[in-house]
């Protein structure tokens, strides 16, 4: 079994700690694992990505080859939509329904909206999400828990698990708060 | 024991292990997170193995050749354009050869992820006649730290090692060793002084030990060969053979090369059984242009120069798995509501009020131009500022300004950062203070190396005093806190200066946001 997945989002908005939580998880749960993303330059308020790709049997390339991803896991829904060609025709989208514009051409959004309506996707106003359940800065933890049931090869235990080590050395508190904010977006996703 | 590490990390820790004793960079992406790693290690740090960041590239080079002097294990780290400005000491470390152990990684970049060219340094390791590993997975980057310091005692030759982006910032399991000890201090007893006279007489001693690299190649356990019925042959270099593995599997009939001089008669064997070959290299057409010499004219080998594969850019398993014949499965169409999203300097960033404050004076002067550097600030060349007229190289914002200013173009500003004036720009000042060039140079401070995420700045709280040392008169060296709160002094300031029929220097100094966040957080903590 192997899942591909596309981690994106908009440089700062937290999508290398998904990708090292899914990461821990993956090495815990004995898989093989190649996690490539782009640092440098592109950080500063541009689009970034992150390919990550979990198997039991051995990986050989770094990169997700088109039509190759199972799973495009965005914190912003025009970044989701970048890596269109990435995507298996099985595969699934699950963004952030929440426009970050920091660009003066973006989209029309609600153009942009019924667009992803027209693709196989969930999404879902992470940030508010987050909010209500206390942890502002979760929302990249309200995504990954709604991608969870969804990763299939890692079971949902398993992220909460890796969530709990990776955050463990900022104390019960951060980590109490961000399995908070993960199972908010288990339980959204889920319905 | 299992790691997840970054290819750089495992170059890193590959090295810590083998005994390293000191690591000497400049930092550059793809290649910063192999010293932040080992700054970071506890038994680097136990161990006392030097990792303060350096100047650049060249310093980086020549204090690993010093060590290496000594008889310790060195490991010199840069991007692959670093290359350039170490090449002179680079190239001489050949003709010198080494005691210890010497390293010199150059990560390269491949469609310019964060770089001005993809220029390819395995031709860097041929131009000084010395071997090259170019692992293809984060295990070989690990094991070919211990593997090549060996190589390059039993040699007495620096090795070059090259990583592309996609394995030096791609993470994966490795399997790790234990440490072993540094090397005693013991300095060569041999000649160094590169002389005419002595340097000819080492020249040829490198090119005797041609033999003994090509030698080395042959029995390299990372130059592999694997046999299928299949007619057409494939050499693939580095990562190119997980691509080739990841579209044919067994199935194919090639050689796997990841050290260099080429291991000759591994080609030659796999050519004489196949119809043509196909050479698949991340990079430049390194390999297909030497084998194309070696197996004759009217052999055919295709690559990147016949159009089988991009003649540009980063390999990835799409171009690989086409030039192989391979189709991809059905794809999405494109998104119809998309627009691109540039990288962009950092609301609140200082280099911000330099540009819009430049700007506000520039507007009077239509003639103007300002020649950037390499930095955070080139962002300063896309919109909303669209200040620049140019970036090239590090350090040839001041002495293009200064040529531009030579012949007769005013005003002719340039903007530098803080690490990058240390690097390259010191230099072009002097020739500027004595030629008394009509120019006016904006050193924007920021107390930090910010483009590769906040690395410390070789000259901090020094500013001031190399200008004024380089010549620079008093007055002219000026110095603002560029905030939207200062902007009718900041501007009086450059319109000054501009009007100063000589060297200015302005040096606009607010620390990085990010590392000011970063410290705030690490206080509070």
């Amino acid at each position: 079994m192997k899942k591909d997945i596309i981690l994106c989002g908009v440089g700062g908005q937290g999508i290398l700690s998904i990708a090292t939580i899914i990461g821990e998880a993956a090495t815990k749960a004995g898989l093989y694992l190649k996690q490539a993303e782009v640092h440098g330059m592109s950080q500063r308020g541009g689009d970034v990505q992150s390919n990550l790709r979990l198997s039991t049997e051995p990986i050989w390339s770094d990169l997700i080859g088109e039509a190759g991803a199972d799973l495009i896991i965005s914190m912003e829904p025009m970044e989701a939509m970048r890596y269109l060609a990435y995507l298996s025709r099985d595969g699934k989208i699950v963004t952030s329904s929440k426009p970050f514009v920091n660009i003066p051409n973006y989209p029309d959004e609600e153009a942009l909206q019924k667009e992803l309506d027209t693709l196989p996707s969930i999404k879902l106003d992470i940030e508010t999400v987050a909010k209500d359940c206390g942890n502002p800065r979760g929302a990249n933890m309200v995504l990954l828990g709604m991608a969870a049931p969804i990763i299939g090869i890692l079971s949902v235990e398993n992220l909460r698990e890796a969530i709990a080590t990776v955050f463990s050395r900022k104390g019960e508190q951060v980590v109490e708060a961000n399995l908070k904010a993960f199972d908010a977006g288990v339980q959204a996703g889920s319905k | 024991m299992k790691k997840l590490l970054l290819g750089d990390e495992a170059v890193a820790l590959g090295a810590i292990n083998a005994g390293l004793s000191g690591v000497y960079a400049y930092p550059g992406t793809p290649s910063t997170e192999i010293t932040e790693y080992i700054q970071n290690h506890p038994l680097a740090k136990e161990r006392g193995v030097h990792s303060r960041w350096c100047t650049n590239e060249k310093t980086a080079m020549e204090a690993a050749l010093g060590m290496s002097y000594a008889g310790k294990r060195a490991l010199v780290c840069m991007k692959h354009v670093g290359m350039n400005v170490c090449a002179d000491a680079f190239v001489n470390s050949a003709i010198t050869g080494v005691k210890g152990g010497l390293i010199v990684l150059a990560a390269d970049d491949p469609s310019m992820h964060s770089s001005q060219n993809e220029q390819d340094s395995r031709f860097y390791a041929k131009f000084a006649l010395v071997p090259c590993l170019e692992p293809s997975n984060q295990q070989e980057a690990y094991d070919m730290m211990a593997y090549g310091f060996d190589l390059s005692e039993k040699l007495g030759e620096p090795i070059v090692l090259r990583v592309v982006t996609r394995l030096a910032h791609s993470r994966a399991a490795v399997e790790v060793t234990e440490p072993k000890a540094e090397k005693l201090l013991s300095p060569s007893t041999d000649q160094w002084v590169l002389l005419p006279g002595i340097a000819r007489k080492k020249y040829v001693a490198l090119l005797g030990k041609q033999d003994a690299m090509k030698q080395a190649s042959a029995e390299s356990p990372y130059n592999k060969v694997e046999t299928s019925a299949s007619k057409t042959g494939i050499l693939t270099c580095g990562i190119a053979y997980n691509y080739v593995k990841e579209a044919l599997g067994n199935d194919a009939n090639l050689v796997k090369i990841s050290q260099y001089p080429l291991p000759e008669e591994k080609i030659k064997a796999l050519a004489a059984n196949c119809d043509d070959l196909l050479v698949i290299e991340d990079g430049q057409p390194v390999v297909e242009e030497l084998v194309k010499g070696l197996l004759g004219a009217g052999y055919p080998v295709k690559g990147r120069l016949t159009g089988d594969l991009p003649r540009t850019g980063e390999l990835n398993p799409d171009n690989v798995a086409k030039a192989l014949g391979k189709a991809t499965g059905a794809v999405f169409a494109p998104a119809k509501n998309m627009a691109a999203r540039p990288p962009q300097l950092c609301q609140g960033c200082g280099h911000r009020d330099v540009y819009a404050a430049l700007n506000q004076v520039l507007a009077d002067y239509p003639e103007h131009r300002v020649f950037g550097d390499i930095g955070c600030y080139t962002l300063g060349a896309l919109p909303p500022f669209q200040s620049l007229s140019s970036c090239v190289d590090m350090g040839a914002s001041i002495t293009m300004a200064k040529g531009a200013a030579d012949a007769g173009l005013f005003p002719a500003v340039a903007i530098i950062g803080d690490s990058t004036f240390t690097h390259s720009g010191m230099t072009g000042l002097l020739d500027a203070v004595n030629d008394k060039s009509n120019i006016t140079v904006i050193i924007s401070d920021n107390l930090t190396t910010g483009m590769t995420g906040g690395q410390d700045s070789a000259g901090t709280n020094k500013y001031e005093a190399i200008c004024l040392g380089l010549g620079v008169e008093p007055e002219h060296v000026r110095v603002v806190v560029p905030l939207p709160k200062n902007m009718p002094e900041i501007t009086r300031v450059i319109r000054e200066e501009i009007e100063y029929k000589g060297v200015s220097v302005i040096i606009p100094r607010r620390e990085c946001i990010q590392t000011f966040a970063r410290h705030a957080r690490a206080k509070k903590q």
